[in-house]
């Protein structure tokens, strides 16, 4: 399968999604912004890190620059696109995916493992999860606390576009472990047609259990089913 | 501009040293040179009260590629991989405005590590702040740990360790020390010594802008009530740019462009360009009109002395402009050509085709003021008995103790930092030390970094030779063989003659504990002038350390394993409370000399565990430091699913004093009842003395008859006091 990563100036995980993909079996290469085409991709990884430097609003520097265009052409032909962190707020900016992305509900930056439970995995990208698996994965980021409307939430619960939410190791969804203060504990969503996943923690991060755990190589491996 | 004596003065020169500064010249100097001298006369870029005791320290070893004296230390881990690293302070800026003198103390820490060709992979920070209760601490602590995390989040570099600490001696003073650890290859490995004639000196990064004018002799005088009025020499941190700096800077050092390279640190341009020269026994010559300004109408004086962030100064080779500029310009940031060097020896500053400043090299660095500074020796104070102390539980007293701000769990610090980008990172906060791996590889490194001020305070030889042991030791406890140390020598206003005896026993402690371990000083800093109003704070060297695990599956932690495995303490137990967290939390007494340091027990002990787990004959390992035996047990279980219970000693004659003492040299080691025949043995062969002292057991932390509480709960009541604040 092909993947192409997406580098902007400030992306910081962009190495370490290279290497999940790589050591996972996927042949990719790294897009600069700067580039007016991208390479024949089967999937297309916006990584996590501060594009731009997040200045103005996180990610809507990003979400206006020639490479999106392309990135967004390629999303409608259905093209699987994984927005991690940073990448899932240049989403959002790109309207590619509705709703906002708030600062965290302290006020804080958050850097720490947190429980998710796999609540739809009737879909690309997490068919090799079992439903309602409980992951522990790493978040990073000042800005977590997703945000849309009444109408789409419902519509996020009702078409099953909701495939990970906050949770304590038992797998009990409530406020309490809820990290950044996200509606209804979302921590990723997808578009209607579910190629396109927006997502704050970072399975790239946990595939290794050397490092952390192997909880995030599902993610990428559902792909290649 | 005539210069007046005042003017000298607001400069921070003293009157002799400018006379010094007209001897050199042979005349009076002009406004932009007397700036110039200032900058670089300072002590905090002349190290003028301190070069001569630092020249003593163990600096040299087999691993030792660079020692101080450039950007970062430099060291061998094997194949051909380097490590370099190095600890700085950033503590009066961050005082005036702990957001961005923080942020931007890790920035500088970074760039000395890129400069020389490294990546950096990982972070630390060793900060300081005042008594609990005084009215600015909540915000400093608020700003401080917001900025380090900013900046190092945005950048993407992981914070892996660090130490968090509060005492009112820093009620006016806080430290903010960070370190940065980076791994190059070693064939490639960029250092600032200019070489040859005619070279291009060129200027990369952020645009100059008039911050951070004079913030080295900033942070070389001490506070006054008016030193919120210093806000704008401290200066404005960008990490987005430096990020780009880094990667542009890593891109160009693939192949042979640069010659020398030096980011422009405190007193920005100006100690930069003599740094180069001055290592390459060259002249340089500068066309200030050149210098890319951010903000309109910038005089010499203020391009010279800015300290605006993210910027460096690089020599290339001929030939190399094009290539090296279409990386720059790749990346968004400036490029420009503003000088070149020349066989003078002098620094000339040009400015509109008019020369408007000329000054021997040599004047500016080698031949700034040195002072043998006068100083008195600290008494070893007497062991006091303590009686007649009103009698506590030893439950209530572990949970004062685990509950108080410098013994709490430091979640909401460390959470606010990003320790898992680079996908490196094997152990984070919370442990002995960090793991990181080396990318791509087996083996790794662990680093850890390390105070103990009251220990200093108390006596500052002895506090001066504990703090490299207790660094060591946690190198030691996770598996790693201890390389080389960074330091960063945090002290008051060394004119007193205390304050400078303080420095010189410190340092001579320090010396004698790294010849001893083998554990050379490859890099540091100095700051002086902590204090307000003549108070000064008490002598604060931390110790930054690094060692290598050849092999990462022979990493351990200090997590309980297995119900029924023995817990051994290996290391005598002398029952010594003077000094300890104990008295301190319980009492609120700090008399007494600081714990004994026996140097050859140290290593022996040292040694031996690191046996122990290369032998892989113990489960987990953690060193016993501040607040005692009972502590580090209870540090043991909050990363476990087990607890412990301990077998009071038969002959115990003071049980406060053998759990809280804090007698150095001790480690508890889990271990297999099996394997207990095996480690006997080997203690026993290399004479190191040990006691059993409990065993792991399920859900409870119990000593017995005397307390037994669940273990969840002792970790509950540690993780209170930050989420109270």
């Amino acid at each position: 399968m092909n993947s192409s990563v997406i580098v902007f100036p400030g992306s910081n995980c962009d190495r370490d999604v290279a290497v999940a993909l790589e050591k996972l079996q996927f042949n990719n290469k790294m897009v600069w912004h700067k580039d007016m085409s991208l390479p024949k991709s089967d999937l297309i990884v916006i990584p996590g890190g501060f594009s731009y430097g997040d200045y103005l609003r996180s990610g809507a520097i990003a979400g206006k620059s020639n490479i999106l265009n392309e990135v967004i052409k390629a999303a409608n032909d259905g093209c699987l696109v994984l927005g991690i962190c940073n990448g899932f707020q240049i989403l959002t900016e790109t309207g590619l995916l509705k709703g906002v992305l708030l600062r965290n509900k302290n006020l804080k930056f958050l850097g720490k493992d947190v429980h998710i439970k796999a609540i739809n995995t009737d879909n690309k990208f997490c068919n090799k999860y079992k439903k309602n698996q409980i992951l522990k994965l790493n978040i990073a980021h000042n800005e977590g606390n997703y945000f849309t409307s009444k109408d789409h939430l419902k519509e996020l619960e009702d078409k099953s576009l909701i495939p990970f939410k906050y949770c304590d190791e038992n797998g009990n969804i409530n406020e309490q472990n809820n990290p950044n203060g996200s509606l209804a504990g979302i921590a990723g969503i997808f578009n209607d047609k579910k190629n396109i996943l927006g997502l704050m923690p970072h399975p790239e991060r946990m595939i290794d259990p050397i490092i952390s755990n192997n909880d995030g190589v599902n993610l990428f491996t559902s792909l290649l089913n | 501009m005539k210069i007046t004596n005042a003017i000298v003065e607001k400069h921070g020169l003293k009157l002799e040293e400018y006379s010094k500064i007209k001897k050199l010249l042979n005349r009076e100097p002009n406004f932009l040179e007397l700036g110039v001298f200032s900058a670089m006369w300072n002590e905090h870029c002349s190290y003028k009260s301190s070069r001569i005791h630092l020249k003593n320290l163990h600096t040299s070893g087999k691993q030792v590629i660079q020692g101080p004296g450039e950007n970062a230390g430099v060291i061998d881990i094997g194949d051909d991989d380097a490590i370099i690293f190095k600890i700085e302070s950033h503590n009066h800026p961050s005082y005036i405005e702990p957001y961005q003198g923080a942020a931007t103390g890790v920035g500088g820490i970074l760039r000395d590590v890129f400069t020389m060709g490294a990546r950096p992979i990982a972070l630390l920070n060793s900060i300081h702040f005042g008594s609990v209760d005084h009215p600015k601490t909540k915000s400093l602590l608020n700003g401080v740990v917001s900025g380090i995390g900013g900046y190092g989040n945005c950048i993407g570099i992981p914070t892996v360790a660090g130490e968090t600490k509060f005492n009112s001696t820093y009620n006016e003073n806080i430290l903010v020390n960070t370190m940065a650890v980076g791994h190059a290859k070693k064939d490639k490995i960029f250092y600032s010594k200019a070489k040859g004639l005619n070279k291009s000196v060129v200027y990369v990064g952020s645009k100059t802008g008039r911050d951070g004018i004079h913030g080295a002799s900033m942070a070389s005088a001490e506070f006054d009530e008016n030193s919120e009025d210093k806000k704008p020499t401290v200066q404005v941190g960008d990490p987005f740019t430096e990020k780009l700096l880094m990667e542009a800077c890593l891109e160009l050092m693939q192949d042979n462009s640069i010659i020398s390279i030096q980011d422009m640190g405190a007193a920005g341009l100006t100690s930069s360009s003599i740094e180069m020269a001055s290592k390459g026994d060259l002249g340089m010559e500068l066309f200030l009109d050149k210098v890319p300004c951010r903000e309109e109408k910038m005089t010499p004086y203020e391009m010279m002395l800015s300290e605006s962030q993210e910027r460096m100064l690089i020599i290339l080779e001929d030939g190399k402009e094009t290539k090296a500029k279409k990386i720059f310009e790749k990346w968004d940031l400036d490029f420009v050509v503003i000088g070149k060097t020349t066989n003078t020896n002098n620094l000339t500053l040009k400015f509109g085709n008019k020369v408007v400043g000329e000054m021997p090299i040599d004047a500016l660095a080698s031949k700034a003021p040195l002072y043998d500074r006068e100083w008195t020796k600290t008494k070893l104070p007497k062991k006091k008995k303590i009686n007649n102390l009103k009698k506590i539980k030893l439950e209530d007293a572990l949970l004062k103790i685990l509950s108080s701000p410098n013994q709490s769990n430091k979640n909401w610090v460390t959470d606010q930092f990003d320790q898992m980008v680079m996908a490196d990172t094997i152990q984070k906060s919370g442990s002995d030390a960090a793991i990181i791996r080396i990318h791509k590889k087996d083996k790794a490194i662990a680093i850890t970094v390390d105070s103990s001020a009251n220990y200093c305070k108390a006596h500052p030889y002895t506090g001066g030779k504990q703090i490299v042991c207790e660094n060591w030791r946690n190198l030691i406890s996770v598996g790693a063989k201890p390389i080389a140390i960074t330091n960063c020598l945090n002290f008051g206003n060394p004119e007193n003659h205390q304050v400078m005896g303080e420095f010189v026993e410190c340092l001579l402690g320090i010396k004698e504990a790294c010849e001893f371990l083998d554990y050379p000083v490859v890099s540091g800093n100095v700051s002086f002038y902590n204090g307000t109003n003549k108070k000064n704070i008490h002598p604060t060297p931390v110790i930054g350390g690094v060692g290598l695990i050849t092999n990462i599956n022979n990493r351990i932690d200090r997590n309980l394993k297995e119900d029924g495995n023995i817990i051994l303490q290996i290391g005598k137990n002398f029952g010594q409370l003077s000094q300890s967290i104990f008295l301190q939390e319980i009492y609120s007494t700090t008399d007494g000399p600081p714990p004994e340091i026996n140097l050859s027990n140290e290593k022996n002990n040292g040694l031996t565990v690191s046996k122990l787990i290369n032998d892989k004959l113990v489960l987990s390992v953690h060193d016993v430091s501040s607040g005692g035996l009972l502590i580090a047990l209870a540090e043991m279980t909050f990363g476990s699913l087990y607890g412990v219970k301990i077998n009071k000693s038969k002959n115990l004659s003071n049980l406060m004093e053998y759990f809280f003492s804090e007698d150095q040299g001790r480690y508890l080691v889990e271990v297999e009842p099996d394997n207990l025949k095996k480690i006997n043995k080997i203690l026993d062969e290399n004479n190191v003395f040990s006691e059993i002292i409990g065993t792991v057991q399920k859900n409870y932390f119990e000593v017995s008859g005397e307390l037994k509480i669940k273990k969840n709960e002792l970790y509950r009541i540690n993780n209170t006091w930050y989420n109270n604040y």
